[in-house]
């Protein structure tokens, strides 16, 4: 089973700037979730400055140029875990909160873990 | 939370850490199943007290220094070993009201966690009991879960378990780290079992029991962290690269009706590509250690060979030509029957249906291939690709009785009414 975990946060980053401290431990832990076999791919996002929405209303197709001033989290950041449970990979997501916890005090952020569909999922058998 | 839910969150923790407090454990007490008890202890002191004060900061160092201190209360309880009790019970009892596992003891988990590995492959074991071994021990696995990943019972596992753990018992010099000759044959050992677990996985069909093709992804997992012990090794990141690269064509190898669907017939999009670019990734490293060392093992020419397709876009893209050469290679350090097969089907790929099937002549004279439906299957191929019909309409005739699968009979015969009427229209 594959998860997608996206941290989340306010981008205009009202908490202040993240310490080096905490770029060091996310790399240690990266680090060694991929050496566990368990993190396959991992990720940090630009501002949303860079970005753009295309958006779907009313049967039409607008792109609209970042940043996204109407959104109050943002997706910082993901990594695809491999985990052979729900649980496992929320575990893996919550050291990574942990992380930010000590070494970014007054940080708020979300971590949202989605699993990753399996093209088993299709199957009328499934489940 | 709810009770069920904080009982799943442990049983998670457990999975992610129980490899390790097991290594730890089996350095100290230098008995596989004394260890796994041990740990077990920890897990039902986990069980009862993480409910109430939740799951701990560093968890992994809370299991061992539970365990420990079970050690230590084993070995004062033991009093038969009491000459054992002086020696490792104050070693132990030194070591567990120090409690500082985060700093310096990085170099001393990697070891234990290769130690381990290398205890449940031990060459003393049966192939069957290093499997049942790894899973249990390394992947964190219950004896109903590989069971069931077996199509067995779990009597049969369970035996299997305590058999192996006796047999290491009794070779003594398990425990020791090997020196670096044997180290290399028991690295291989280990990859064997892994390559094991991984087919057993890879074999089952769409809509089989989940913890068959789960088996997949833990023997890339323990690939992983067996790359990460010997980052060394050319075999390793080898194996580890084919792995990924199968695995990448699962879903892509069973069409909409649950039908196989040949390799160069998949759609290539369904491919997964996250896998192939870290196969490929690890084959970069295989290959440059390889080249230093100046020898590839069977495991490195396989995985390339995956590679030369997982890089073509397309079928008609596939260099043939180098998996010839990589077959040829292939052939010369691992020979089998089933290998030279393959290197006709490149051969002919690359050169010529002729080409092939003067390879392919030789073998049916080989006895390990009498009853191999694939070689008749490939031979028909390139009778009927040279336009000798009539001889192809008999091999997949051949092919089709020998076959024990039914769609893969249906298909080959079909292929043989299509050489017979090509055969009529050519006369």
């Amino acid at each position: 089973m594959r998860f997608l975990s996206m941290i989340k946060m306010d981008e205009s980053k009202p908490f202040g700037e993240p310490p080096m401290s905490l770029y060091a431990a996310i790399a240690e832990f990266g680090e060694q979730a991929m050496k566990d076999g368990t993190l396959l791919e991992q990720g940090g996002l630009l501002p949303s400055a860079s970005g753009a929405l295309i958006r779907l209303a009313d049967g039409k197709v607008t792109v609209i140029d970042g940043p996204f001033t109407e959104a109050k989290e943002l997706i910082g950041g993901y990594a695809m875990f491999q985990a052979r449970s729900k649980e496992e990979a929320v575990q893996q997501a919550k050291r990574f909160m942990d992380l930010h916890a000590e070494h970014w005090p007054g940080a708020e952020a979300v971590c949202e873990v989605r699993q990753v569909m399996d093209p088993a999922d299709f199957e009328p058998n499934a489940g | 939370m709810t009770e069920t839910e904080t009982r799943r969150t442990i049983e998670a923790v457990w999975r992610l850490e129980s490899a390790r407090v097991i290594a730890g454990l089996v350095r100290m007490v230098r008995d596989v199943g004394l260890a796994e008890d041990l740990a077990q202890d920890a897990l039902v002191a986990a069980l009862t007290q993480w409910p109430e004060s939740g799951v701990p900061k560093n968890p992994g160092a809370w299991l061992m220094a539970i365990a420990k201190r079970r050690a230590i209360d084993h070995f004062r309880r033991a009093e038969r070993l009491a000459s054992k009790q002086n020696e490792l019970g104050h070693a132990l009892e030194q070591e567990a009201f120090v409690p500082n596992f985060d700093e310096g003891l990085e170099d001393t988990i990697e070891d234990d966690m290769l130690r381990l590995m290398f205890i449940c492959c031990h060459p003393a074991l049966s192939t069957e009991s290093r499997v049942a071994l790894t899973l249990r021990m390394l992947g964190g696995l219950t004896t109903p879960e590989i069971a069931r990943s077996f199509l067995t019972s779990d009597a049969t596992i369970g035996q299997r378990i305590s058999r192996a753990k006796r047999t290491l018992g009794e070779a003594g010099a398990a425990f020791e780290v090997p020196d670096r000759r044997e180290r290399v044959e028991r690295i291989d050992s280990v990859l064997e079992v892994l390559y094991l677990v991984f087919n057993e996985g890879y074999s089952a069909t769409a809509g089989q029991d989940w913890m068959r093709p789960a088996l997949c992804e833990e023997a890339m997992r323990l690939g992983r962290i067996l790359a990460g012990l010997a980052p060394d090794s050319a075999d390793v990141h080898g194996l580890v690269a084919l792995m990924e690269i199968q695995a990448s064509r699962v879903t892509a190898r069973t069409g909409p009706s649950g039908e196989p669907v040949l390799l160069l017939d998949q759609n290539r999009a369904r491919w997964d590509h996250l896998l192939i670019r870290r196969g490929l990734k690890s084959l970069d490293r295989a290959e440059s250690i390889a080249t230093t060392q100046g020898s590839a093992g069977p495991f490195l020419v396989q995985a390339a060979i995956a590679a030369c397709h997982a890089r073509a876009r397309v079928a008609a893209d596939t260099d043939w030509v180098r998996i010839a050469a990589l077959y040829d290679t292939l052939s010369t350090i691992a020979p089998s029957p089933v290998v030279e097969l393959n290197r006709a089907v490149a051969l002919a790929m690359a050169f010529g249906p002729q080409a092939g099937l003067d390879l392919v002549d030789q073998l049916t004279a080989v006895a390990a291939l009498k009853s191999y439906h694939l070689l008749p299957s490939v031979r028909g191929d390139l009778l009927a690709k040279l336009e000798r019909h009539d001889e192809a309409r008999v091999e997949f005739e051949r092919a089709a009785a020998l076959t024990q699968n039914e769609r893969e009979r249906t298909l080959l015969l079909e292929r043989a009414a299509g050489c017979a009427i090509a055969g009529r229209r050519s006369t």
